[in-house]
């Protein structure tokens, strides 16, 4: 298991490997990601509370949860990094944190599109979306912490620290917004569905976060693919593999 | 007798995508003067940050008495002084204020050492005033100052007679070359060329592989 | 200059106490900022300006500022904090004494978490014992008042800690303080509900004592917390130079 944990810190090994995964994933997330939007928007049954607006949980949900689990993920990468000294960790952060804010900020979208006919508001500060705009602002601090530092080795450090205090933070944020929220707005109608939803809702749904997932995997991996070949533009394997292209 | 204080194996470096240096094996021990020396940009500020543990960005290991520095590092520190480009003293704090301070950090102070070791650096009469009223050749004296009060077995020195006049280098020679005989040991680098037997001299950029 | 060395080559098999270490470092913080005494007085303005900006730019009617009081003098005690906090390592990392301060031999979280508390009493409290004076000006009551300093004499602590760890990563970096503000504003999130959540169950007469047990929790964490993540985060940034 360690062999292949330090393995996983090679750019060359992890390069070729996540160039053959690449097709699998790309075709997959396409196939399922349509298969499961297409039932979801189209055929899965109209809800009797919110009529047909509430198909955008179909997106909604996918995206919130994998900008949640993207940090999550980008922390593990920087106790990684600190721990073990790999530099793939922070290639890991560098590519998943667009990916993760492009994530959060589709789950803010597509909650305010659900917003709008429920409640006539395109925006309103209930727990869930205040949550996600904090989590957006998490990743935008990320960003601009990576973009002014030049040094790759302290960018390295100081964003995998700047990462791991924050996903300490994510809990806390959560109960004291959703407290915060159930002060103001007593009566609340939850972004979420209750977790009772018949097999044709959450079939559909299951089958859109898995196309989410493997949709996510193909950009984070493409993108550490380029940053690979950025870092180590110098190695001979790399002028070799951009020569044969 | 020497023994082994601080010891680098197989240090590799890079700085913005080129290597610095790689495969460097360093040894320093009791009563050993060395000289980091080469050309501008070759990285021997950075190797001395990498000694003194400031600067972990390196491959390699670093050992203090056989033991690796990040293990030992407050009982490493506690064995070195560091002097770096920068004074490290407090524009708002007088010169004694900012010695006594440096040598509260370490051990009770003792006022009459402070002033004695100002002296020593040739600063008397001019303990209590605001650093910042101070030139830069006396703010260097005051970081130089510490070293009349270190009893570190090793002193690493960043550009050590930066800022020191002429009739000061020779006594500063004498200094070191006490200190080393005393059974301490210093790594330093300069642009100033040392008038002393027996320092043993680390060239980068030639000798050193580039990979 | 002295040719002989004065203190004898000594070997050191454990490290300095840290107890002085820490008085030391308290002590120095405090000296400078007597030494600096006029450069106090920059936040303690800017946090009366900003809570005078809502009587004029919203309305100075005291109903208005009754209900919304509380809230504004916690955020401007934030953004105050913020700005303080951005200077906080600047001075010493520009003329070399942050390395030196790092090169220590005591554990740098302790000798962190003594530097932050010093830095607390020299900059945060001056801001907490005018805020009497604030509530008069925004027509809180006495009681409310009272509730509102507790809040921010539990809570503002935690925005030191925390914030400190921003302070620290960005030392190094140029530009304006906007980046650490970018960075700390979602942390502080949380103690700010608390901390007006607080001063609204006074007001309605509820208890304010899970609240406050809840502002003691964070800052419990941070104090365990914070001092390792910001010793960490000054290790990096020193090595950017």
């Amino acid at each position: 298991m360690w062999q292949w944990f330090h393995k996983l810190g090679s750019p060359k090994w992890f390069f070729g490997i996540a160039g053959r995964l690449m097709p699998w994933l790309g075709w997959s997330a396409l196939i399922v990601l349509t298969a499961g939007v297409v039932w979801g928007l189209l055929f899965a049954p109209a809800d009797y509370q919110q009529g047909d607006s509430y198909r955008i949980i179909f997106i909604h949900v996918p995206s919130a949860y994998l900008g949640q689990s993207l940090y999550v993920a980008m922390a593990v990468a920087g106790v990684v990094g600190l721990v073990w000294r790999m530099k793939m960790a922070d290639t890991f952060i560098a590519s998943a944190t667009a990916v993760g804010a492009a994530m959060t900020f589709l789950a803010l979208l597509t909650g305010a599109v659900w917003g709008k006919p429920t409640w006539g508001t395109w925006w309103v500060w209930d727990a869930r979306l205040t949550s996600m705009l904090l989590l957006l602002f998490l990743y935008l601090g990320v960003m601009a912490l990576r973009g002014a530092m030049e040094d790759p080795d302290v960018r390295a450090r100081a964003s995998a620290i700047l990462v791991i205090v924050g996903v300490v933070n994510i809990p806390i944020i959560k109960y004291s917004v959703e407290w915060w929220n159930t002060l103001h707005q007593p009566a609340t109608i939850k972004v979420t569905e209750a977790p009772s939803m018949p097999a044709s809702m959450w079939v559909p749904l299951l089958i859109c976060l898995l196309g989410f997932h493997l949709l996510v995997a193909w950009l984070i991996l493409w993108r550490m693919r380029n940053d690979i070949l950025l870092r180590e533009r110098r190695a001979r394997w790399v002028r070799d593999w951009v020569l044969a292209q | 007798m020497t023994s082994t204080l601080l010891e680098a194996r197989q240090i590799h470096c890079e700085r913005d995508d080129r290597p610095l240096f790689s495969g460097l094996d360093f040894r320093v021990g009791s009563g050993e003067l060395w000289r980091i020396a080469g050309p501008n940009g070759v990285g021997k500020t950075t190797l001395l940050r990498i000694l003194a543990g400031l600067n972990p960005a390196f491959e390699g290991e670093l050992l203090w008495q056989g033991e690796p520095v990040h293990r030992v590092r407050t009982q490493y520190q506690a064995n070195l002084l560091f002097l770096g480009h920068n004074a490290g003293v407090s524009s708002s704090l007088t010169a004694y204020e900012n010695l006594a301070g440096w040598q509260a950090m370490r051990t009770p102070a003792v006022p009459e050492q402070v002033m004695a070791a100002l002296a020593d650096a040739g600063l008397s009469g001019y303990e209590d005033l605001p650093a910042a009223q101070l030139s830069a050749g006396q703010q260097r004296r005051v970081a130089l100052a510490r070293l009349y009060l270190s009893s570190a077995p090793l002193w690493i020195l960043d550009e050590a007679f930066t800022a020191v006049d002429r009739e000061a280098v020779a006594q500063l020679e004498a200094l070191l070359a006490n200190r080393v005989r005393a059974g301490g040991a210093v790594i330093l680098t300069t642009h100033h060329r040392l008038a002393l037997e027996g320092v043993q001299v680390l060239t980068l950029g030639e000798g050193y592989d580039a990979v | 200059m002295r040719s002989e060395p004065r203190v004898p080559v000594r070997l050191q098999e454990q490290e300095g106490g840290w107890p002085r270490a820490a008085v030391e470092t308290v002590r120095r913080e405090w000296l400078i900022a007597f030494r600096n005494r006029q450069d106090l007085m920059n936040p303690l303005v800017f946090f009366v300006l900003i809570v005078s900006l809502f009587p004029l730019g919203v309305s100075p009617e005291p109903e208005f500022l009754r209900q919304a009081g509380p809230g504004i003098v916690w955020v401007a005690a934030l953004l105050s904090i913020l700005l303080s906090l951005n200077l906080l390592f600047r001075n010493d990392y520009a003329d070399g004494h942050l390395e030196q301060w790092v090169l220590s031999p005591q554990p740098l979280a302790l000798l962190a978490l003594a530097r932050v508390a010093a830095v607390w009493v020299t900059t945060v409290l001056p801001l907490v014992l005018l805020v009497p004076v604030l509530a008069v000006m925004l027509h809180l009551s006495p009681g409310t008042g009272l509730v509102l300093v507790l809040t921010l004499l539990v809570g503002t602590p935690v925005l030191v800690l925390v914030g400190a760890i921003g302070a620290a990563l960005t030392v190094s970096l140029r530009g304006s303080g906007v980046l650490l503000v970018l960075i700390m504003t979602p942390f502080y999130v949380p103690v700010l509900i608390f901390g007006t959540g607080a001063v609204t169950a006074a007001v309605e007469g509820a208890s304010i004592t899970g609240h406050l047990a809840l502002l003691g929790a964070m800052l419990s964490l941070a104090v365990v917390l914070a001092p390792l993540a910001i010793a960490g985060a000054l290790r990096i940034s020193v090595s950017n130079g």
